[in-house]
């Protein structure tokens, strides 16, 4: 039972991640390398983890998912479309003009979207905010983060994380998308980040480390992060940028080229021979 | 016409005067392949500073850098070099007038795709309201490389904005450019139109539009908005109408530069090509400059407009 919907959604992995490339084919630019290495974090939050109601996207209740590395639209829509918050035909229009799917998420144009990002490291903190508001309305959602490792970099989320600690945020997660890569190459070359559980464990965190890739220990993650009680928890996901398109895994010149047409179909070809 | 972005030549740049002058030295965060320092960074790794995703920290070290002495050039977009480190530059770099050179590329609605939240529309009043800093926007290629040269002799902090998009070469190397100093592209006693940035060329082609329609039009190049070039504001407003035109807000760019000289020097009827108080959006950078009221028709418009009704329009 357990092993089938696992399958399921891995099927459903495999949908964003088809989406994700023809959505960025088709708009000519765009993110695909941190989009894919995201799919099954995102699939496993969607797909089984979080309480939302697509046909009232602002149902006070809701989980919050924020994606604070906003470049990762493409699988944020993906999503968000197969959870049926907006018909799957507009994600063919991403980045066009007076396209609801701008490059990077606006809050105001599309159902779903919690939060506009695209201006990395400001995420977490917003978290917070939601955190505290749940606390003082006495409503038991949950908040999740997506960031970047590379986004890691940016000051303000230390300044968060030190606040989340403080004001022990317990139902607030952070996901961390650890592909070891930004633009300007390996994260460790350009600023390095190790050890990135410990950081946030001096930040007053519990943490922990996963495949990021592997819906099993993504799920008992995200339940042990629920069980964690008096402080907030930090999932350090190690992942592959451009997972799932060989000639796109590992290799930070993927991380914002759209692919050629022919490209598209060698990807989705690829995708296709995944399909179990 | 031979196109080539103000960033790439930026980069190249940066390659020579680094071979001219050992003090200089370039920082970046995480984008050197869109500000184009790589090309510097290839050069002379030793005197390449990646800083990561942090531009706080960039601008930061930049003034440590220059309070021992180097040339610091800082690279990132416009919209995170003047905004989320506003601080460090305001506080940190003008305030002690520092001499950190600051290089934002990816200024303006022609970034396109990416949209609002990396389409920087508001630097220029940014940095221009800080005292201290001198605010240049190169409207070409040359105009750019001798604009690095330019501040990296210039003693204290600089903001230089910089395209993504490839624009039509203006200049030819004969062409000298200083700071402070406007320069005139056409001359004109009907009205004059002052532009900066990718704005330039489409002012060109407003003026000879409406140099067909009978009406001759002063083109003035404003690549300097800080120190704003009086002399020529003042030149331009004796033709009896002024028309700006800038790939940023209306509101504290160049256009308001001029109308503060204006308004207090020589009142003269104003129109302001510019984007209306609004964020921007998705879209091919021609298809935003058209939506946005950003082309040499919006100038010309402006112009007409101008002429025909210079009052209470
Ligand atoms: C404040 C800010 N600075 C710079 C950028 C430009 N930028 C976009 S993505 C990126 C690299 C991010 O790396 P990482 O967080 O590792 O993303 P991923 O590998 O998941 O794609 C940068 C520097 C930005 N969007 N926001
Ligand atoms: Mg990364």
């Amino acid at each position: 039972m357990v092993g089938n919907s696992i399958r399921e959604l891995e099927a459903k992995a495999r949908q964003l991640r088809r989406h994700i490339i023809q959505m960025i084919g088709k708009a000519g630019s765009g993110h695909p390398g941190g989009s894919l290495s995201a799919v099954e974090i995102v699939t496993a939050l969607y797909f089984r983890v979080m309480r939302l109601d697509p046909k009232n996207p602002h149902w006070p209740d809701r989980d919050r998912f924020i994606l604070s590395k906003g470049h990762a639209a493409p699988l944020l829509y993906a999503a968000l479309a197969e959870k049926g918050f907006f018909p799957k035909e507009w994600l063919l229009t991403l980045r066009q003009l007076g396209s609801p799917l701008q490059g990077h998420p606006h809050c105001r144009y599309l159902p779903g979207v919690e939060v506009s990002t695209g201006s990395l490291g400001q995420g977490l903190a917003v978290g917070n905010g939601m955190a505290l508001a749940a606390r003082l309305d006495k409503r038991d959602y949950r908040i999740y983060v997506l960031l970047g490792d590379g986004e890691l970099q940016e000051g303000m989320v230390w300044e968060a994380a030190m606040a989340a600690s403080h004001y022990g945020l317990d139902n607030l997660t952070a996901i961390v998308d650890r592909n070891f890569l930004q633009i300007d190459g390996s994260t460790e070359q350009v600023m390095s980040l190790e050890p990135v559980e410990d950081k946030f464990r001096a930040f007053g965190w519990e943490a922990r480390t996963i495949d990021g890739h592997d819906f099993p220990q993504i799920l008992e993650a995200l339940d042990w992060a629920r069980r964690v009680k008096g402080k907030p928890a930090a999932i350090v996901a190690h992942t592959i940028k451009g997972k799932g398109v060989s000639f796109m895994e590992n290799n930070p010149d993927w991380h914002g080229k759209a692919p050629k047409p022919e490209e598209v179909e060698r990807a989705l070809a690829e995708l296709q021979d995944q399909e179990g | 016409m031979q196109k080539i972005a103000t960033r790439e030549a930026y980069g190249r740049a940066l390659v020579q005067l680094g071979h001219q002058d050992p003090r200089v030295v370039v920082l970046d965060a995480d984008l050197s392949r869109s500000t184009m320092t790589v090309y510097f960074a290839r050069e002379f790794p030793h005197r390449f500073f990646n800083m990561g995703v942090a531009e706080q920290s960039l601008m930061g070290t930049a003034a440590g850098l220059a309070l021992c002495g180097k040339i610091p050039f800082a690279s990132t977009f416009a919209v995170f070099a003047s905004g989320r480190a506003y601080d460090q530059i305001r506080n940190g770099i003008a305030y002690p007038a520092l001499n950190v050179k600051i290089a934002a590329t990816h200024g303006g609605l022609s970034v396109g795709e990416d949209g609002a939240s990396h389409q920087a529309l508001e630097d220029i009043t940014l940095m221009r309201v800080i005292p201290n800093m001198t605010v240049i926007v190169p409207a070409d290629a040359e105009e750019t490389r001798q604009a690095v040269f330019a501040a990296a002799r210039h003693e204290g902090p600089v903001y230089l904005r910089l395209g993504r998009l490839p624009v039509p070469v203006i200049y030819e190397e004969e062409y000298v450019f200083q700071i402070g100093r406007a320069h005139i592209l056409r001359e004109g006693e009907d009205a004059a139109i002052i532009a900066c940035g990718l704005m330039v060329h489409e002012a060109l082609r407003a003026a000879e539009e409406l140099d067909s329609l009978g009406f001759k039009v002063l083109v003035v190049n404003m690549s300097t908005i800080k120190p704003l070039d009086r002399e020529a504001v003042l030149r331009a407003a004796r033709t009896g109408a002024v028309v700006t035109a800038e790939e940023h807000s209306v509101i504290g760019g160049l256009g308001s530069a001029v109308a503060e000289v204006l308004a207090q020097e020589l009142p003269t009827p104003m129109a302001m090509v510019g984007v209306k108080d609004t964020f921007g959006e998705s879209g091919k950078p021609q298809e935003l400059l058209e939506k946005y009221g950003l082309t040499h028709r919006h100038i010309l418009q402006a112009v007409l407009t101008l002429k025909r009704a210079p009052l209470g329009r």
